[in-house]
């Protein structure tokens, strides 16, 4: 392996988040099978929880779902006490999945290469100005 | 028995677009129309609606709404299921019955009610623990608003299988507004579930509901990522999603001819994980739902088909989301422009600080964020550098006062204007004179399904 590289998940995930009560919830997406093969190692809830603990220091629980090449994150105690009490502008934690899209994770460059290059596996109508 | 129905998602909560649903009605080929009225919180406000007025407390946008859309079902045949009742059905079907009528129009209305179960939840002979923190509902009781269980999909199938045109609900499971219509066209067993099959047929109908229930999430809206989504195309005009379903389950992901948005396997298992915890245990009143062996096969052409949902048998309970009365908040928008900036709203802060203080003001807290630097990502988003922060154009504060008064809360904006001639200079905008509001807190719940009683209703047709 060539030195690792440190890269943030947007470059190779989409994500979602949602909110019930006071937990939001990620849905954290690779665009291919190479991809999800990176997060499965990189993405743990303990990773996770380290990432958004400067901000919102809770629990994270994590379930990977090879099928649809995805991981799922619930983050405990993120809203304050819940929507209708959160004080914040983004009351409902909408913008949270981009808050985890800014995780740093380690990749090597070979690796990252075979991700990035490998195809989408969903059907696109036209050429993204990224491929 | 029907080889396969095609229903299309209508709103996906109080205040969304109608507008799309034309598309799905003309060109989509549906036969069913559900839509998803409440959000977690919606019944919050709908219960201050219901407290000004005791005829109110459903969503109101039921109305306009199929006046628009009833005539285009009508001449077609389409059936429409929505849970716009809130905490009070019985008012949004006569509001609906009523406007309809003017036009002409006497659909069959069935209401379905019997979510209510704040008396339960108030009367103390029931352990209702916090879902996820376990507190006890004591310490809260005195402050309950209202208290809702999410019914499942039966009382829907029998409104339908009794011929009604409309169907309005309050509080039921979303996935249940199709999961009904499935059932009922499609002759599945529900209450009579029994089998692997059944319960893997179930299960693909509320991921079907769990797909369609958030209007343009499922269709390429709101999709989180960087620069793809300026791939999905135009969103003006974003067609809903629609699902063609089969005897057996087995499912087509789409949307109607025309229409802008995407249907692929990246928008649909955005919107397939959306607000889901354990995705191997989706629980919902009908079914439990396992999604780890679910295939999402993107066929092109803004198709997915969707197989592989595992079912198993319902537990003994239903959910209930309660709101109790949690204070109130005031809050503050302030802008200050270059030069200082930065600066400026620092001092503007440590006076309002002085101010509350001096005047002892009670409050539990005054939370602060900068939109445009943290509002988004809080302390994941770090500062520049006193320095720079003093260089940009503006700088603007929010700041937000949290506190059991009332009165407090109501003073808070007029803490501010003095300081436009007072204060510091340069000030660029100020919002939120009269910005209080009163914060609900949230509590979700267990019930024993043997204390809710579903209960429907045919309205008559007044011709």
């Amino acid at each position: 392996m060539n030195t690792a590289l440190r890269i943030p998940l947007v470059q190779l995930a989409h994500a979602r988040s949602g909110d019930k009560a006071d937990w939001v919830d990620f849905g954290l997406f690779a665009w291919n099978e190479a991809g999800y093969r990176i997060l499965a190692r990189e993405v743990t809830a303990a990773k996770v929880q380290a990432h958004f603990a400067p901000w919102l220091p809770g629990q994270v629980d994590a379930w990977p779902l090879p099928n649809i090449l995805a991981m799922k994150f619930v983050l405990h105690g993120a809203l304050q006490g819940g929507g209708a009490r959160n004080l914040r502008l983004d009351n409902l934690g909408k913008a949270m999945g981009a808050a985890l899209l800014r995780m740093e994770i380690e990749v090597s460059p070979e690796e990252l290469e075979q991700a990035q290059k490998s195809p989408r596996r969903g059907w696109w109508p036209e050429v993204s100005p990224r491929s | 028995m029907t080889q396969s129905i095609r229903i299309g998602s209508g709103l996906g909560f109080y205040g969304d677009n109608w507008e799309p649903v034309v598309a799905s009605i003309e060109r989509g080929g549906v036969q069913f129309i559900a839509s998803d009225h409440l959000a977690e919180l919606t019944l919050a406000i709908l219960q201050k609606d219901r407290q000004r007025d005791p005829s109110l407390g459903y969503a109101r946008d039921v109305v306009p709404m199929l006046l628009r859309l009833w005539p285009l079902m009508q001449s077609r045949g389409v059936r429409f299921v929505c849970n716009a009742g809130g905490l009070n059905p019985m008012g949004a079907a006569h509001a609906v019955r009523t406007a309809l009528a003017t036009q002409g129009w006497h659909p069959r209305i069935a209401v379905v009610s019997g979510d209510d179960v704040l008396d339960k939840l108030q009367d103390g002979q029931t352990h209702f623990d916090h879902m996820m923190n376990g507190a006890e509902v004591n310490s809260v009781r005195e402050r309950l608003v209202f208290g809702n269980a999410y019914l499942g999909a039966q009382p829907i199938v029998d409104a339908l299988d009794q011929g009604a045109d409309i169907v309005i609900t309050g509080r039921v499971a979303d996935a249940a507004l199709f999961l009904g219509p499935l059932v009922h066209a499609l002759g599945w067993k529900l209450s009579d579930a029994a089998s692997a099959q059944d319960f893997n047929r179930l299960a693909q109908g509320l991921t079907v509901g769990h797909l369609l229930e958030c209007s343009g999430q499922g269709s390429g809206g709101n999709f989180g990522d960087q620069s793809h989504w300026q791939n999905i195309p135009d969103l003006s005009h974003i067609g809903y999603p629609i699902a063609e379903v089969f005897a057996d389950g087995t499912a087509i992901i789409t949307k109607a001819p025309g229409t802008g948005g995407l249907v692929n396997f990246d928008t649909v298992r955005q919107q397939l994980l959306y607000e889901v915890h354990n995705p191997h245990a989706y629980f919902s009143p009908d079914v439990v739902l396992d999604m780890g062996q679910i295939e999402l096969a993107d066929e092109g052409d803004n198709r997915v088909r969707l197989t592989g949902a595992q079912g198993s048998a319902p537990t003994p309970q239903l959910k209930v989301v309660a709101g109790f009365k949690e204070g109130f908040k005031a809050d503050v928008t302030w802008g200050f422009s270059w030069p200082d900036a930065w600066d400026k709203v620092q001092a503007a802060e440590a006076i309002v600080r002085t101010q509350l203080r001096e005047r002892k003001i009670p409050f539990d807290e005054l939370f602060v964020e900068y939109p445009g630097l943290n509002s988004a990502h809080g302390a994941l988003a770090p500062l520049p550098t006193t320095a720079e922060l003093n260089e940009r154009h503006e700088i603007w504060v929010r700041m937000v006062l949290r506190t059991p008064s009332k009165t407090a809360a109501d003073g808070f904006g007029r803490l501010f204007p003095w300081m436009a001639l007072s204060g510091p200079a340069y000030t660029c905008g100020f919002q939120g004179m009269n910005s209080s509001s009163e914060l609900l807190g949230i509590w979700p719940t267990l019930i024993d399904r043997h204390l809710v009683k579903a209960h429907v209703e045919m309205l008559e047709v007044q011709a």
